[in-house]
């Protein structure tokens, strides 16, 4: 079925509605990862202190600062795109597909550097276990995010979207930053506290 | 989005024909009534399993099945009930209802509408398949450890629910924009259906809650499969923390199950009783104190689960406070029947029903809330005679209050009364005679969840068995009737009942795109009765 073309349907809020139903879906992941964080969080009351020290923070902190910078380029799509700039929302679109693709692969190296060099796993301690469990989870949201990303790619090549319509790239701005939000959150828990 | 009139391929919206409503439809009505087929279908293989379970409870000593099929009969039993009858039986009554009701033409997002149905047809394979690999038995409740040592239905069991749980989330997301966004010219909040109210706490709910079970059904099947040992005592996991989670979710749940039913309770009495409803503002703000209420409850299912003493306290505080709001609901129903002309329709009559089965079941609910009670009555058959009187007592009788009342819209056809009358009384009747004996049982001492029990519990057993029997048979007169009067019914007409929401003022059924031109709202639904003096 085509998109919807029309940009001023009239809804009673005023409010667009995959915008309102966008920040209500936003509502349940907060729910989803608190419930995930506290798990988290038990886990690690019940293991012995320091157990995160297995952990690499700088190359985290590095990754951290690679996913805010997505954060970014998205907020630049966005209004380039309010500027009916076709060019640059490709470029920044881009940038945010590259940048959360880094994201994913540089956790992907953590992850394997944890498992197989220190023998860290998600079996092998609580803290393990929830540590893989919630950074796991964010992981396989950003991985959504970026199938999300490039779909939208596809459709700023096609020229779907317009100075007056561009709902959808503000709708996965929304998602995006809300993963980054849930990963700032999980790095100060898990890394730095 | 949703004005293609035929759509192409795959896709369509509308139901004109029969093959319309087997495949992936936009139409809310159509998915409405997918929805509703769909839970019955569930609602019958529910019941058979609960026949087995009480053909096993006949007599004492073990007839049928053994212990761990027995097991497996009450997991699946009481998952199906909930997670596929009577939750999708209130999405899809409301579904068809709430966009007509608020003059929408459809519901906000109709593709994620069809999507959260067919979400339905893979989850309940998957609870199906579980019983082929020796299914889930450690109860709907799936407490660990129990819930990781048994066999891989318990696996599939939680993946089953993971898809359950998108489905609901998604049809909420679905149902808070369409109330919020999608309401014709001059439908202002307070004029609005008070199912609409009903549906904006469940959704609420929902969308608060849905996500805590997903996490903690995420960590259970991981505890399975990868061996993270959340839940795991031996390893010094914390299997208190899946109670915590999953009854976040689950008592909230309960409230799901019930608040649709509020609405349609709501829409029902005023139509029959010829008075406008009394309180439309108490009943659609207590709909959102139970919803925030119910989240601050959960942990008076874990009163013997080795929690703090002193926490205990505040949770039966707050559960006793549920009572207020939803006291509130049952007088102001009562209210509006006072002095006014009841019509017994079979829908009023179910209403009728409703209103009784329910008090009884909230009132058990109250003393379950208490902590000494709740410590001598845990896992006895009090707390089984309890649920069942909020969720069949309840739930069940709104639903059909509901079918009865919506039916002729739906269908364009009415239900044949006096096949009506005898499904209801047979329900009424059947549903006493199971469940009231198996509060005594309980009182007594009679544990749940048990293949066999003490010879001294024979009497209300054998009862409750006859009983069960009498309502089994209740549902033939109606699918009966459902299926006949399709065809052989009377024409509705428009508006049958005399009522006075917007869905009325269509015909019935209603055309594909609902409104030809979107209504203007002046006042609430429920001005019966002329010389009333009205507020809206």
């Amino acid at each position: 079925m085509s998109q919807p073309t029309t940009t001023h349907k009239y809804t009673t809020t005023g409010l667009d509605s995959r915008k309102l139903g966008m920040w209500i879906f936003l509502a349940t992941e907060v729910m989803l990862f608190s419930s995930l964080i506290s798990g988290f969080l038990q886990m690690q009351a019940r293991s012995p202190a320091g157990a995160n020290h297995v952990l690499n923070i700088p190359l985290t902190a590095v990754n951290t600062f690679i996913l805010i910078c997505s954060s970014l380029t998205v907020v630049m799509a966005l209004s380039a795109i309010q500027d009916g700039d076709q060019k640059k929302l490709r470029t920044f679109l881009l940038a945010t597909l590259a940048l959360g693709a880094t994201f994913l692969g540089i956790q992907i190296i953590e992850y394997r550097h944890l498992i197989v060099g220190e023998g860290f796993t998600p079996a092998g301690s609580l803290f393990g276990a929830g540590f893989f469990t919630v950074t796991g989870f964010h992981g396989f949201h950003v991985f959504i995010g970026l199938i999300w990303c490039a779909w939208l790619i596809l459709q700023a090549v096609a020229g779907r979207f317009t100075a007056a319509e561009h709902m959808r790239v503000e709708i996965f701005g929304l998602y995006w930053h809300f993963v980054d939000v849930v990963w700032i959150i999980l790095f100060t828990l898990i890394y730095l506290l | 989005m949703a004005d293609t009139t035929t759509g192409h391929g795959f896709i369509r919206h509308g139901g004109r024909k029969l093959s319309d409503y087997l495949v992936f439809n936009t139409d809310h009505k159509v998915i409405g009534i997918q929805y509703i087929v769909m839970s019955f279908v569930f609602f019958v293989f529910g019941g058979i399993l609960a026949e087995v379970i009480r053909a096993e409870l006949a007599a004492p000593g073990v007839q049928l099945v053994g212990g761990s099929q027995y097991n497996q009969l009450f997991t699946i039993h009481g998952t199906v009930m909930i997670f596929l009858w009577i939750i999708p039986a209130f999405t899809g009554l409301a579904n068809y209802v709430v966009p007509l009701g608020l003059g929408a033409h459809d519901m906000a997002f109709p593709r994620l509408n069809a999507f959260s149905l067919w979400l339905l047809p893979p989850g309940a394979l998957l609870l199906l398949l579980s019983f082929v690999v020796g299914g889930a038995e450690s109860g709907w409740t799936a407490y660990p450890p129990l819930s990781i040592q048994t066999s891989a239905g318990q696996t599939i069991w939680a993946i089953s629910l993971q898809f359950v749980g998108f489905s609901t989330i998604f049809s909420a997301v679905n149902f808070l924009v369409t109330i919020f966004n999608m309401r014709a010219p001059g439908m202002t909040l307070t004029r609005m259906p008070l199912l609409a109210w009903a549906m904006v706490a469940t959704s609420i709910i929902q969308i608060l809650g849905t996500p805590v079970l997903s996490a903690a059904l995420a960590m259970l099947t991981l505890n399975r499969v990868l061996g993270t040992n959340f839940f795991a005592p031996g390893a010094g996991g914390d299997p208190l923390m899946w109670q915590n989670l999953f009854w976040f979710y689950s008592h909230p749940a309960v409230y799901i199950m019930i608040l649709p039913g509020f609405g349609v309770i709501s829409e029902v009495l005023p139509v029959f009783a010829r008075k406008p409803i009394f309180g439309y503002k108490l009943i659609g703000f207590s709909s959102l104190a139970i919803a925030i209420v119910g989240f601050l409850v959960w942990a008076h299912h874990m009163f013997t689960s080795g929690m703090d003493p002193l926490l205990r306290i505040p949770f039966m505080v707050t559960s006793m406070i549920v009572a207020a709001p939803t006291g509130v609901k049952v007088f102001s129903w009562l209210a509006t029947i006072f002095g006014g002309k009841l019509r017994f329709t079979v829908a009023s009559t179910f209403a009728l029903a409703f209103i009784s089965m329910f008090v009884i079941g909230g009132l058990s609910g109250v003393f379950l809330a208490s902590v000494p009670i709740d410590i001598h009555v845990q896992d006895t058959y009090f707390v089984v005679a309890h649920l069942h009187y909020v969720l069949f007592g309840g739930s069940v009788m709104a639903i059909f209050a509901g079918l009865y009342f919506w039916y002729p819209k739906i269908t364009g056809r009415l239900l044949d009364e006096r096949l009506g009358q005898l499904h209801f009384w047979m329900t009424f009747l059947g549903f006493n005679i199971t469940f009231m004996p198996l509060h005594l049982a309980g009182l007594d001492g009679m544990p749940r969840r048990v293949a066999d029990y003490d010879p001294a519990f024979f009497l209300p057993n054998l009862i409750a068995t006859l009983g069960s029997l009498l309502l089994a048979a209740a549902a033939l007169p109606f699918l009966f009737n459902a299926v006949r009067s399709l065809f052989r019914g009377k024409m509705a007409g428009p508006n049958p009942w005399r009522a006075l929401s917007l869905e009325w003022t269509l015909s019935s059924p209603p055309p594909v795109h609902n409104f030809p031109t979107p209504p203007t709202v002046e006042h609430d639904p429920y001005g019966y009765g002329e010389s009333v003096v009205r507020s809206a």
